[in-house]
């Protein structure tokens, strides 16, 4: 087992994928260095959310993920 | 009454307006507000992509937030995910209510929320392929207007 991360929107197109697993355990930093280019551009900005298993995070640099824990990165959302 | 739906497939909105106003007899009147998908602007199709752990829970709580702020018999939230083609439903806001002001103000409060406030990622296809929507200015005054 490891963490789950979920990228939606657009940040899965930029992932190249809508998930991917990285070691536990995983914190902010980890979560950035892990996603280059673009993509670590685009989850570091001030609009992207993060969520560890269903529940929001009222700061990111807070990430604290282990073994089996889900994190989505929630780019801005564009209504219904 | 309190009806929240995430469906992932084409509705008929009809028969649950209909159950709503069944379920709601002591209303005096039921407001409804239907979206579909525009047509004749380039748009072939629209997807909109959501997260099952937050975005129907999301719906659930924005019912409440409603149904507490206003003087209501009852309440139905529909949102469409996935993919749609012009004139499809995406979104339906019905509310039931003893008095017209409850019914047509809460299916405002309740879409501004959807359209600012809800997890939901919408993507369209135009001729040149397709585009990821960014959130807009406006959906964002709009919500101001219930703070």
């Amino acid at each position: 087992m490891a963490v789950r991360i979920v990228f939606l929107g657009k940040l899965a197109d930029l992932a190249g994928g809508a998930e991917r697993e990285l070691p536990a355990p995983l914190d902010w930093m980890a979560l950035v260095e892990a996603c280059d280019g673009d993509l670590g551009d685009a989850i570091s900005g001030d609009k992207v959310r993060i969520a560890v298993n269903g529940a929001v995070l009222a700061d990111k640099a807070t990430l604290s993920a282990g073994e089996g824990d889900e994190v989505a990165l929630l780019p801005p959302v564009s209504g219904g | 009454m309190k009806d929240v739906r995430l469906l992932d497939r084409a509705f008929d909105p009809n028969p649950l307006i209909d159950a709503l106003a069944m379920a709601c007899p002591a209303a005096g009147g039921l407001a409804t507000f239907l979206g579909k998908v525009r047509m004749g602007e380039g748009v072939e199709a629209l997807a909109l992509s959501h997260y099952e752990p937050l975005t129907l829970p999301g719906m659930d709580t924005l019912a409440d937030a409603a149904l507490g702020r206003f003087d209501l018999e009852g309440l139905l939230i529909v949102h469409r995910t996935g993919l749609m083609h012009p004139g499809e439903p995406i979104v339906l806001v019905s509310a039931a209510a003893r008095h017209r002001r409850d019914a047509i103000q809460a299916v405002d409060f309740a879409m501004d929320h959807l359209k600012s406030d809800s997890w939901f990622w919408k993507r369209e296809k135009r001729v040149d392929g397709w585009h990821w929507i960014e959130p807009r200015a406006q959906d964002a005054d709009d919500i101001l207007r219930w703070s």
